[in-house]
């Protein structure tokens, strides 16, 4: 889920094109004097010393930083067995973590979906005072350290808020948070698309007589739907995975208000490895379906496109 | 252009990373044998206990003995810590809530077996286990039975993550059960008890973070954490209950530790008046005699000590061992993690 | 009008998710004036945080940005079996709880585990230490680089380097004098993300970190710590700090974010 697929205001995601995109053959210059007889020489030699070396070194980095360490997370999961791994995966504590953390994130994806939407919209379409710093804005969520969000959080709708709510050791709580992280994914996802959108369709229709809905419904949605539900996975997937901003709106309540990476993190503390390894596996499952449908989506959104 | 721009930007990087290598070099380090004067020495503590340690650090750096060593610290709940170190946490000296998590250490062979042999029995500090309410008592909690009526919600730490998690429940146990005599007694007020426990944090620190921000009408403490509660203008009252526990916690210097001479230096400064005497001023009971300030602290008419019960050996197994114990079936009851 | 309403919805959700917290953090912080709080951003640990913070990030960072560039070249220019593995590895990372990414480093390099212990025995610990921060950092800041860099890089194309090569240079040469020239802006962009992630990091180090106050404790564990021991002060100075240094990053972002007519 790269963060900068939302930031680089493309339509098209920030992958590299298909295999077979943009190899440079060897020997594709045809000039042809002894200069440039070695150059060619030396286009077929080097792509692939540099190619190998290349590839040698990210795939050792990769490998130590991210494919060992996770996979060790998947193997010692199932040190008890596939018996122990979901005996730990179903205890009442980790269960109820697992289930308010998809119900949230579920919840959290929708309205993104919808206000989400309406923000870039409005962020597109629209113009008043102050639209540059609201622009700006929207961006925060991404660059604030999540303790810190938690905290400012924690005092604008926990006890002591100035708003005369108190949504600590509650859910709401937690979805208030949740909300606050997700907030840019979906409107920086629709946003470039908004912008780059043709209107002539939608000035002949208007001038054919169709209202605004239906010019939405018809028009502009289909063409929006599979950036909107991009950024819906990518909400719906931070979401999941999120820990430093519920820890202290939420109180941690288990059974009530304790999220998945909570309960993750309890178990490490508590030397449970087989448990928190559990219940990793299960967000790491949860993260590569997202990852899937993301490019389901992206492929059906590049060929309507 | 560019490349001015760039070389600019690549100065300016280099600069900085020299800078952070630097700045980090000398004190950033988690140090084993640095070389030079200055010894780094690591306490690993449970959670209460850190800004008094924060402050007889300072004044053992003013001392001799004191002048070269650094510190580095962690805090937390005391059987985490206990286990981090057994998991390789590198520590010189280790401080804890409770006997059963420095015994865990010696079985590591981390701590000598003889750590205890001494006239303090290996004990810094002392405590008694009270019961914590909001300003003014607005709910008349001042007994252990007040604390299993309805609506009455309870603050206490998760006794198998928290040391003082386990005073407290060996408290409670033994007011209600008249000191072990009632076995059966004491065993339904634990479940009554915890029936009115909305959350169990990780450690005792932790927990008064909860009973501060607004969570539970009551909280079961260590006194010095009551009173380093109203130090920093909490709004917490405390009573000290009749029936309680004598608190004790131990500290050793590990038998791994690279720098024995300056770790021993270390303890034995804890043992003096100085010590004794910030330990008092952060509301620890002191082990040692005539320390000024000492005669603040109350002497409860029924107190107990974990030797009533058999000394923590037995009392680990009966009521914590995570497979089967008292405490066991009472968060099993509860749905709430018992894995160690 | 539906335009008003849609304007007042949009505003209105973002005012009390977004403006007010940021409003909530300056009231919070300054609430006894501004001595107290320089006070507690020159203490000794406040210091050392923002010295363990920024060392941290400064490493993480360069090790991205070389890492991202070498990527996003291979990634543009060539072909190879596992090519999608590699794609859809670097997309993980990012969406890995943060509090995962601890465990599984701890699981690799802790001082029991299989690579940790080798390296403990010749006296490097990983976990508990700045090199399992800098480690966990890098894991969740991986994509940053590549993903800004790459759609230019292939924007670009690779005519002017075949130029420059039939015209002798090395591949060095050509990399240095003509690629990256015309990467600059999307590099710089994805370098300031990386760094604002870097900076703002939580949950990983947390869990790599082993609660060492002083030692290992970045900033964004210091405002946690001093938090929960009731030394709100130094909290809300440190996450008012943070705070700031975000909304720089917000603003370099926003200066160098790609428009719509590239280059």
């Amino acid at each position: 889920m790269s963060s900068s697929d939302t930031l680089t205001g493309r339509d098209s995601p920030g992958r590299p094109a298909a295999p077979g995109g943009s190899a440079p053959e060897a020997g594709t210059l045809v000039a042809d004097d002894s200069r440039s007889g070695r150059a060619r020489a030396a286009l077929r030699r080097r792509p692939n010393l540099g190619l190998g070396l290349g590839l040698g070194i990210a795939t050792i980095y990769l490998s130590l930083i991210v494919l060992i360490p996770l996979a060790a997370v998947v193997w010692r999961s199932t040190e008890d067995g596939l018996g122990g791994f979901w005996a730990q995966v179903t205890t009442p504590e980790s269960w109820s973590a697992l289930k308010l953390t998809i119900g949230a994130s579920v919840i959290v994806a929708l309205v993104n979906l919808v206000m989400g939407t309406l923000i870039a919209w409005v962020l597109v379409r629209d113009s008043f005072p102050g639209k540059r710093i609201v622009e700006m804005l929207i961006d925060l969520p991404f660059a604030l350290p999540t303790i810190v969000a938690g905290l400012v959080l924690l005092d604008l709708y926990g006890p002591g808020s100035p708003l005369g709510v108190n949504l600590a050791y509650a859910r709401s709580g937690v979805l208030v948070a949740l909300l606050f992280v997700t907030l840019p994914f979906v409107v920086r996802t629709v946003q470039p698309v908004l912008l780059e959108m043709d209107r002539d369709m939608e000035q002949a229709a208007a001038s054919l007589g169709a209202g605004n809905a239906m010019i939405f419904r018809r028009i502009i949605l289909p063409n929006l739907l599979p950036a909107m539900l991009s950024g819906t996975a990518l909400a719906f997937s931070r979401s999941m995975s999120e820990f430093g901003s519920t820890v202290l709106i939420s109180g941690n309540l288990p059974f009530k208000t304790q999220v998945a990476a909570v309960n993750i993190f309890g178990q490490i503390e508590s030397d449970n490895v087989v448990g928190a390894a559990a219940v990793s596996t299960v967000l790491l499952v949860v993260a590569l379906i997202v990852l899937v449908t993301m490019d389901v989506l992206q492929r059906w959104g590049s060929r309507r496109g | 252009m560019f490349r001015s721009r760039f070389k600019w930007g690549a100065t300016l990087a280099a600069g900085a990373l020299a800078l952070a290598g630097c700045g980090g070099g000398s004190g950033g380090d988690s140090g084993s044998g640095s070389s030079g004067q200055k010894v780094q020495l690591s306490l690993v503590a449970y959670s209460t206990p850190q800004e008094a340690y924060e402050q007889i650090i300072k004044a053992f750096q003013q001392t001799p003995e004191g002048q070269n060593i650094t510190f580095t610290k962690s805090f937390g709940g005391s059987g985490d810590q206990s286990r981090a170190v057994e998991s390789g946490l590198r520590a010189d000296v280790v401080a804890f809530s409770l006997e059963p998590d420095m015994t865990r250490l010696v079985k590591a062979k981390i701590v000598a077996e003889d750590w205890s042999k001494d006239q303090y029995n290996g004990m810094i500090t002392e405590s008694v286990v009270v019961i914590g309410t909001r300003k003014d008592n607005p709910k008349g909690l001042s007994t252990w039975q007040d604390l299993v009526k309805p609506d009455v919600e309870v603050i206490t730490p998760n006794p198998f993550t928290s040391g003082g998690a386990r005073w407290n429940v060996m408290a409670a146990y033994g007011a209600a059960s008249r000191k072990g005599a009632a076995e059966q007694d004491g065993v339904d007020y634990l479940n009554s008890l915890f029936a009115n426990v909305p959350v169990q944090d990780d450690s005792a620190r932790k927990s008064l973070q909860t009973f501060s921000s607004g969570k539970g009408d009551a909280i079961l403490a260590y006194e010095n954490e009551a009173i380093f509660a109203q130090q920093k203008n909490v709004a917490l009252d405390y009573v000290v209950p009749d029936e309680t526990i004598l608190i004790e916690n131990p500290v050793a210097v590990t038998a791994t530790s690279e720098h024995p001479a300056e770790a021993k230096a270390f303890l034995d400064f804890l043992r003096t008046p100085k010590a004794q005497e910030i330990f008092v001023k952060n509301g620890y009971r002191p082990t040692a005699d005539q320390v000024p300030g000492a005669d603040k602290f109350s002497a409860p008419s029924g107190l107990f000590t974990i030797k009533d019960f058999g000394g923590w050996s037995e009392v680990a197994k009966k009521f914590f061992d995570p497979k089967g114990s008292i405490m066991a079936d009472v968060e099993r009851k509860l749905g709430v993690s018992v894995e160690q | 009008m539906a335009k008003y309403a849609l304007r007042a919805s949009a505003l209105i959700y973002l005012l009390f998710l977004l403006v007010l917290p940021v409003g909530v953090i300056c009231w919070k912080t300054f609430a006894d004036g501004v001595g107290p709080v320089v006070e507690s951003l020159s203490s000794p640990s406040a210091l050392h945080a923002f010295k363990v913070t920024a060392q941290v990030a400064l490493f993480a960072v360069l090790a991205n940005t070389l890492f991202g560039v070498g990527t996003a070249v291979l990634l543009v220019r060539h072909d190879f079996p596992g090519k999608r593995i590699l794609n859809a590895l670097i997309d993980l990372s990012i969406a890995v709880s943060p509090v995962v990414v601890g465990l599984a480093l701890i699981l690799v390099y802790g001082r029991f585990a299989p690579v940790g212990g080798w390296l403990s025995e010749r006296g490097i610990d990983v976990i508990f230490s700045i090199p399992g921060m800098v480690l966990a950092t890098i894991f969740v800041s991986i994509p940053l680089v590549i993903r800004a860099v790459a759609p230019v890089l292939q924007e670009i194309g690779i005519e002017q380097e075949q130029a420059a090569w039939t015209l002798g240079a090395r591949p060095w040469q050509a990399f240095l004098r003509v690629t990256l020239p015309g990467i600059r802006w999307a590099l710089a962009y994805g370098v300031v993300l990386a760094l604002a992630r870097s900076l703002g990091e939580y949950g990983a180090v947390a869990v790599v970190s082993g609660r060492l106050v002083d030692q290992t404790q970045t900033a964004t564990l210091l405002v946690e710590e001093r938090f929960q021991n009731f030394d709100p002060q130094t909290a809300y100075a440190t996450a008012f700090a943070m705070a700031v240094i975000a909304v720089g990053t917000l603003l370099l972002i926003n200066l160098l974010r790609p428009k719509e007519d590239v280059q």
